[in-house]
C-alpha cells in the first residue's frame, strides 16, 4: 500500500464516520426536539394534541389538588391564559403554588395538559428563564425582587 | 483582618503569574536561562498565595465567620463539619478559588519534577500555565471577589442548599475540577509545543500522565456526579442530558481521544499534530463547561441567578484562549515533522479510528447542548433537546465504538493481522452471544436492543479479559509461567484491561436501569401494602425523625420477598429550617446486582402517603464500572515509565557514559 492509499484509507474512513454522524444529528433534530410553551401560546397559535411540548408558567395560586392515587392536578397560569394539568407522581421538592414551574407532556384532546415530568427549578427569587420570558411578553412580568444569592440557586431544583 | 490577607495574597498572585506569564517566555525566545529561571520559582510563589488565600476563606467557613459575605450566603452555624468545609466551593466565588488552585498546584508540580524537561520548553510550559492563571485571578478579583465583608456582621448565615449538603456532592466539584484543570496542562504542553515548532519524546511522555490523570479525575467526578443524582434526586434516574452534565462530558470525552491519541504520538511519534488539536479542544470544552455552568445561560440544576458581566467576562476568556490557540495551531502546525507511518489495520489505526468515532460523538454532544442557546440567541423558538436526541445520535456512536475497543489492545503496531485478532476473541464472542441469547430468553418485558446491551457490555468485559489472557498465555502455558508473565505485565496493560472492563459494567448498568426498571407509584396508609418486581414492601408507620440540622418525616418500610423477611427501609421527606427547604431522602437496599429504591411523597387524603418505588436491575454494576475505570486510570499512572524519568536527564546519560 503507498502511502497515498493509506491516506485516502483514512481521509475515507473519517468522512464514513462523520457522515454517520451528520446523519444521525439531522434524523434526531427531526424528531426529538421539544418547543416550549406559554400557555398564551398555547391559546394563541394552538397546539396539535399529541404532540410533545413543554409548558412554562407560574403554579396558579390555590390550583393545587393531590388526589388519593398520587394523581395532582394543578393550573399553569401566565395571567392571560390558564392551562390545567395533570400529573402522577410525586412532585420535586420546590414545586409551589405561585411559582415558576416547566411542565413537559401532551396536551389532551379536551385542552387539559398531561405532564409526565414536573421541573421546579427555583426559589423565592429565582425562576426559569423561559418562564420569566414569558411573563414579560405578556406584561405579567413583576421582577425578581431581591438578587438571589448564589447558594440559593446552586444545584437547585428537581429534575423530573 | 485575616480575610483580607486572603484578598491580599490573590492580589499579590496575580501579579506573579503576570510575571510569570511574561519573564520566562520572553526568556525562552532569546534563550536567557536567567529568564527561563524566573517561571519555576513564580509557580511555586504563586501556589503559595492561592493555597494561602483557600485556607484563609475555608478557616471563615469552619469557624462560621458571618461577616464575610459569602459564609454568609452559603453557611449556618449548626450545619456539619463536613459540608462547612464542603460549603467553600458550593457556591461560584469559592469554586472559582479552588479552580485556581488545582491550577496553580499543577503548574507547582510542572516546576517541582519538570528538570528532565528541555528548559525552553519547560518555561514556555509554565508561562502559558500562568496566562491561564492571569485570566481566572482577574476574573475573580474583579467579579467574584470572595472576601467581602459585611457591616454589621450578621449573627447566623442563610445555610446551605440541601441538596448539596450531601457526602458525594462535598467532593463531585474537586474532582471535576481537577479533571478541567488537568486539561489545563496538556493545553500549556501543546501551545508550548507549538511555540517551539517541535515534539519531543520528552514532551509526549509529559503529556501522557497529564491527560491521564485529568481523565481519572473528571471519571471519578462524573461518576460522583452521577450517583449524587441517582440517590438523591428521587426517581433512580442518573444521567439526564442536562446542559451541565453535557458540559463535564465533552472534556471527558475529548480526554479520552486525547489520551489514546497520546500514546500513538509517545510510542510511534505519529499523530503528533493530532495530539496537539486535541489537547486544544479538550481544554477548549472545559474552558466551555466552565462557561455554560457559571455564566446562567444555562436553565439547569447548577444555574446561578443571571451576573451578565460574570458570563461575558468568562465569554471573553473562553474567546481570547480558544481563539488565540487554535489560531497558533493553524500557524505552527504545519512546521511539526509527521512521525512513523502505518498500515490502516494496525494498533495506530485502530486508535485513529476511536478517535474519529469519539470526535464525533463529541461533536453531537456539542450540537445538542448549544444549539437550543444558539436559537434562542438569534431569537427563535424555545426548544429543548432531551434525551431522546442523544439516544439517537450519542448512543449508536458509541456502540460502534464499543464494538471495536476489544479489538485495538490486540493488534499490533505499524501492521497487524486482522484475523489473528479476531481468532483471539472467539471466546469473548461466544460468551456475548450466549448472555444476549440468555438475557433474550428469560427478560420478557423490555426493548428487543436490550439483550444486545447486554452481549455488548460481555463482549467489553470478555474482550478486557481475553487481552490479558492472551499476554499472559493463560491455560496455553504452565500456571506458574502465566503467573510470572502477569507480574511482569507493565501496569499500564492491567491498567487499559481494567478501564475497557470497567466499560463493560458501566454499559450492563445503563442498559439494566433503561430497559428493565420497574416502577411502582401508590397511595399507602400505615399497614398497607404493595408489590414490586416480587418485593412486598409495607408502609409500617411513618413518624418524625430529628437530623442535625434538620427535621424529617420517616417511613418505615417493611420489605419481604418470597414471604420472608428481608430489611427494613427508612426514607426521609427532610425539612430544612435555616434554608426553609425540603429535601427527599431515598432509601435504597442493594443485593449487588440490583437496587430496591423507595421514596416517600407527600400525605394525600384519608392518611395515606405517596409512595414510589423502583427496581432498578444492574444498576450497581454502573458505578462499580465508574470504579474500575478510574483504578485503571491510576494503575496506569503507577507505571513505571512514568515514575521513572525517562528519557534520562542529561546528567544521567553522562553517568551512563562515564561508565562505559
Amino acid at each position: 500500500m503507498t502511502r497515498k492509499q493509506r491516506r485516502a484509507a483514512f481521509i475515507v474512513t473519517g468522512i464514513a464516520i462523520l457522515a454517520l454522524a451528520v446523519g444521525l444529528v439531522l434524523y434526531a433534530m427531526t424528531d426529538s426536539i421539544v418547543y416550549f410553551y406559554s400557555p398564551s401560546d398555547i391559546v394563541e397559535r394552538g397546539v396539535e394534541p399529541g404532540q410533545r411540548i413543554r409548558l412554562g408558567g407560574l403554579v396558579e395560586d390555590g390550583s393545587l389538588k393531590k388526589l388519593g392515587d398520587a394523581t395532582v392536578r394543578f393550573a399553569v397560569t401566565d395571567f392571560a391564559e390558564t392551562i390545567p394539568v395533570t400529573y402522577r407522581g410525586v412532585l420535586p421538592d420546590l414545586f409551589r403554588e405561585n411559582q415558576g414551574v416547566v411542565a413537559e407532556g401532551r396536551l389532551a384532546a379536551d385542552g387539559g395538559f398531561v405532564a409526565d415530568k414536573v421541573l421546579a427549578k427555583h426559589d423565592e427569587y429565582y425562576m426559569p428563564p423561559e418562564v420569566s420570558d414569558a411573563l414579560k411578553r405578556t406584561g405579567n412580568w413583576q421582577g425578581e425582587g431581591a438578587a438571589a444569592p448564589h447558594s440559593q440557586t446552586y444545584g437547585q431544583g428537581s429534575y423530573p | 483582618m485575616i480575610l483580607e490577607l486572603g484578598h491580599f495574597a490573590l492580589v499579590l498572585a496575580l501579579a506573579v503569574s503576570l510575571a510569570q506569564m511574561i519573564v520566562p517566555m520572553i526568556g525562552a525566545h532569546r534563550r536567557d536561562t536567567a529568564l527561563m529561571g524566573v517561571a519555576a520559582p513564580a509557580a511555586l510563589v504563586q501556589f503559595a498565595l492561592v493555597a494561602f488565600a483557600f485556607f484563609v476563606l475555608m478557616h471563615a467557613f469552619i469557624i462560621s465567620d458571618f461577616s464575610a459575605k459569602l459564609v454568609y450566603d452559603n453557611s449556618h452555624s449548626e450545619k456539619p463539619m463536613l459540608f462547612k468545609v464542603a460549603g467553600v466551593w458550593g457556591n461560584h466565588e469559592g469554586s472559582m478559588v479552588l479552580w485556581v488552585l488545582i491550577l496553580s498546584l499543577f503548574g507547582a508540580l510542572v516546576a517541582l519534577f519538570g528538570r528532565n524537561l528541555p528548559d525552553t520548553l519547560r518555561a514556555r510550559v509554565l508561562a502559558v500555565q500562568a496566562s491561564i492563571a492571569v485570566a481566572f485571578l482577574l476574573f475573580i478579583v474583579f467579579t467574584s471577589n470572595p472576601f467581602l465583608r459585611l457591616d454589621p456582621a450578621p449573627f447566623e448565615g442563610l445555610g446551605l442548599n440541601p441538596l448539596l449538603q450531601d457526602r458525594a456532592l462535598a467532593f463531585h466539584p474537586p474532582w471535576l475540577y481537577a479533571g478541567y484543570v488537568g486539561f489545563s496542562m496538556t493545553f500549556s504542553f501543546a501551545v508550548a509545543a507549538l511555540i517551539e515548532g517541535r515534539v519531543d519524546a520528552s514532551w509526549a511522555r509529559w503529556v501522557r500522565p497529564w491527560a491521564l490523570s485529568a481523565w481519572l479525575s473528571l471519571t471519578i467526578g462524573i461518576a460522583m456526579g452521577s450517583w449524587w443524582a441517582y440517590y438523591t434526586l428521587g426517581w433512580g434516574g442518573f444521567w439526564f442530558w442536562d446542559p451541565v452534565e453535557n458540559a463535564s462530558l465533552m472534556p471527558w470525552i475529548a480526554g479520552t481521544a486525547l489520551l489514546h491519541s497520546a500514546i500513538v504520538a509517545e510510542k510511534r511519534g505519529a499523530l503528533k499534530s493530532w495530539t496537539i488539536l486535541l489537547a486544544i479542544v479538550a481544554f477548549s470544552l472545559s474552558l466551555l463547561g466552565t462557561f455554560l455552568v457559571r455564566s446562567g445561560v444555562l436553565t439547569s440544576v447548577h444555574a446561578f441567578a443571571v451576573d451578565p458581566a460574570r458570563g461575558v467576562f468568562i465569554l471573553g476568556i473562553l474567546i481570547i484562549f480558544v481563539g488565540g490557540s487554535l489560531a497558533l495551531y493553524a500557524w505552527r502546525a504545519p512546521v511539526l515533522k509527521a512521525g512513523g507511518i502505518f498500515a490502516p489495520i494496525s494498533r495506530e489505526g485502530a486508535l485513529l479510528v476511536n478517535n474519529f468515532v469519539l470526535a464525533a460523538a463529541v461533536a453531537a454532544v456539542f450540537i445538542g447542548t448549544l444549539y437550543p442557546l444558539l436559537l434562542d440567541s438569534i431569537g427563535g423558538p424555545k426548544i429543548t433537546v432531551g434525551p431522546p436526541f442523544f439516544n439517537y445520535t450519542f448512543a449508536p456512536l458509541f456502540v460502534l465504538l464499543l464494538c471495536l475497543v476489544p479489538f485495538g489492545p490486540l493488534l499490533s503496531w505499524k501492521r497487524a493481522d486482522i484475523a489473528a485478532a479476531t481468532q483471539r476473541l472467539f471466546v469473548a464472542a461466544g460468551l456475548a452471544f450466549f448472555a444476549g441469547l440468555i438475557a433474550f430468553a428469560f427478560v420478557y418485558e423490555g426493548p428487543w436492543l436490550a439483550p444486545l446491551g447486554i452481549a455488548l457490555a460481555v463482549w467489553l468485559v470478555a474482550g478486557a479479559a481475553s487481552e490479558i489472557a492472551w499476554r499472559t498465555k493463560l491455560f496455553a502455558a504452565p500456571l506458574g509461567e502465566s503467573l510470572a508473565r502477569a507480574r511482569r505485565l507493565p501496569r499500564s496493560a492491567w491498567g487499559m484491561a481494567l478501564a475497557h472492563g470497567g466499560l463493560g459494567f458501566v454499559v450492563a448498568g445503563i442498559v439494566g436501569v433503561t430497559a428493565w426498571q420497574s416502577e411502582l407509584i401508590t397511595a399507602l396508609a400505615p399497614g398497607e401494602s404493595a408489590k414490586i418486581a416480587g418485593y412486598t414492601l409495607t408502609l409500617e408507620r411513618v413518624g418524625l425523625r430529628d437530623g442535625p440540622n434538620y427535621e424529617a418525616t420517616g417511613g418505615v418500610v417493611r420489605v419481604d420477598r418470597g414471604g420472608s423477611f428481608v430489611t427494613y427501609l427508612l426514607p426521609e421527606k427532610r425539612s430544612f429550617p435555616a434554608e426553609r427547604q425540603e429535601k427527599t431522602e431515598p432509601a435504597i437496599h442493594t443485593t449487588g446486582v440490583s437496587d430496591l429504591y423507595v421514596v416517600l411523597g407527600d400525605r394525600v387524603e384519608g392518611s395515606k402517603w405517596v409512595m414510589r418505588a423502583y427496581n432498578n436491575p444492574l444498576a450497581p454494576l454502573m458505578w462499580l464500572g465508574g470504579a474500575l475505570m478510574a483504578l485503571g486510570g491510576v494503575v496506569s499512572l503507577a507505571d513505571r515509565r512514568f515514575r521513572i524519568g525517562a528519557p534520562l536527564s542529561a546528567r544521567a546519560r553522562s553517568r551512563t557514559v562515564a561508565a562505559e
